[in-house]
């Protein structure tokens, strides 16, 4: 097979699902009135990120970047790494968004108590 | 090569399925599964992707960590997106005590 | 109306993104050249083994070279851990427990647990011990450890992990980590500079303070986690 036309059905595939889930995440952030689902949607977006992220950061044919004494003449000889700045951005990007998760999802239920309800739409008084 | 393609193609087809699912099911235990399914083919991009560090922590704080604080979270509120409302006046009790 | 406002951010937002990243190539290196340096990725992939004498370069990056970062990173988990504790606070009637889960669990799953939650345990500090040689770190031996500890609170509806406890690990945890930026400035460097001998590579006791920070950020981590399950499943709603 053609290897440029590889590529570019490889390129589609991840690149593709990940501006995938940050649309889907948008438009449940947008449209879902439940609060639960809303913070699903904020969680699905934050997975699309990181999806991008990484996927701009990976090479063609390279390894993981961990050393071993074999990979250091490995490396020597020419053979790549994959880019380390995006991973340990990422690493750092799902811990905060398990806290962001954590906190919103405490907020639901503090509401669902106040209210007992979780739908903004049922939601009448302003004040909490 | 076309083993590859077809590994990507269903990667990306289930992973799109789920989120379509997750958002579109009106029970949200099920809804938050599909979150969880999510996770994995992530962990799974992120390790064919030769990120293992990222891969792993995915596979540790997204699919367990999260799946079940929203379990709890569904467990405290309610289950049905489309719930009935109910007629209750606002808790004041907690200000007034 | 509103639906096709909608439609129409998505189709916009799905465009550009979709324009930008047609542009980048998928597994291209963007790197430049290694040797020449030209990127900050090349300069981590060239100087972590000769300088730092860590075999894995996320970890390099993530507690050597941006280590203040992740002093950051941990503080707002801490925040995450303590907000959480402070909005689902309540006062207790009088004669009122926290039940969340009403009944045991089937037998299986508590042998099961009971069985399993040493060997997770070791795992997690299995994971963030190794973290400059395998991958793996704080981050994930922590979120291990904790999800050890979840399977145990959904096995036996008794079992509670005291707050004190969890208090005192954290904030050990947390003063070594300091301290070991700290122990940087006294002896005449910069906070968090790496200054003890890196020793040999793939050796266990290697990287200077690496592997302290990690295994501080472990514990601390682990302590967090744990705390945001217990105050999840200890508070309860009455339908």
């Amino acid at each position: 097979m053609d290897p440029i036309l590889y590529n570019k059905i490889i390129s589609v595939g991840v690149y593709g699902s990940a501006i995938g889930l940050i649309l889907i995440g948008l438009y449940a952030v947008l449209v879902k009135k439940h609060l639960t689902k809303i913070v699903i949607g904020l969680s699905i977006i934050d997975s699309g990120v990181h999806l991008l992220f990484i996927a701009v950061g990976f090479i063609k044919g390279g390894t993981a970047p961990i050393f071993s004494e074999k990979g250091i003449e490995l490396v020597n000889q020419g053979t790549a790494m994959v880019d380390p700045v995006p991973q340990a951005l990422v690493l750092t990007a799902i811990v905060i968004g398990f806290g962001v998760t954590a906190v919103a999802l405490s907020l639901v239920i503090r509401l669902y108590r106040h209210h007992h309800t979780a739908r903004i739409d049922h939601i009448k008084s302003l004040k909490w | 090569m076309i083993f590859n393609i077809i590994f990507f193609s269903l990667l990306a087809i289930i992973i799109l399925a789920a989120a379509i699912y997750a958002v579109v099911q009106k029970d949200l235990l099920y809804a938050v599964i599909a979150t969880g399914v999510i996770s994995l083919v992530l962990s799974i991009y992120f390790f064919i992707m030769q990120a293992p560090d990222v891969a792993l922590t995915e596979a540790a704080i997204g699919i367990a960590l999260t799946t079940i604080i929203f379990v709890i979270t569904i467990r405290n509120t309610s289950r049905r997106e489309d719930e009935i409302p109910v007629n209750k006046e606002p808790d004041r009790e907690e200000e007034t005590k | 109306m509103k639906r096709a406002f909608i439609l129409l951010l998505l189709v916009v937002v799905g465009w550009v993104l979709a324009d930008t990243f047609s542009q980048i190539n998928f597994g291209e290196s963007r790197m430049g050249d290694i040797k020449q340096q030209e990127t900050v990725g090349a300069y981590y992939l060239n100087n972590t083994v000769e300088k730092l004498s860590v075999a894995n370069v996320v970890t390099a990056i993530v507690v050597n070279y941006r280590g203040f970062d992740t002093l950051g990173e941990v503080t707002v988990l801490f925040l995450a851990a303590s907000g959480l504790a402070s909005i689902l606070y309540r006062r207790k009637k009088r004669g009122e427990h926290d039940v969340m889960i009403l009944k045991n669990s089937s037998q299986l799953l508590q042998t099961g647990a009971k069985l399993i939650f040493p060997a997770i345990l070791v795992l997690g500090a299995y994971v963030f011990i190794h973290g400059h040689l395998t991958p793996g770190g704080g981050f994930q031996g922590g979120a291990i450890i904790a999800s050890g500890f979840l399977l145990m609170f959904m096995a036996y509806k008794d079992y509670h992990v005291s707050h004190n406890v969890l208090t005192w690990v954290e904030s050990i945890a947390g003063i070594l980590f300091v301290s070991v930026g700290i122990w940087g400035l006294i002896s005449g460097a910069t906070f968090l500079e790496n200054i003890l001998g890196t020793g040999t590579l793939n050796d266990l006791v290697s990287g200077g303070i690496i592997p302290l920070i990690y295994i501080a950020v472990g514990f601390k981590v682990a302590a967090e986690l744990t705390g945001v399950l217990e105050t999840l499943l200890n508070f309860k709603t009455e339908k």
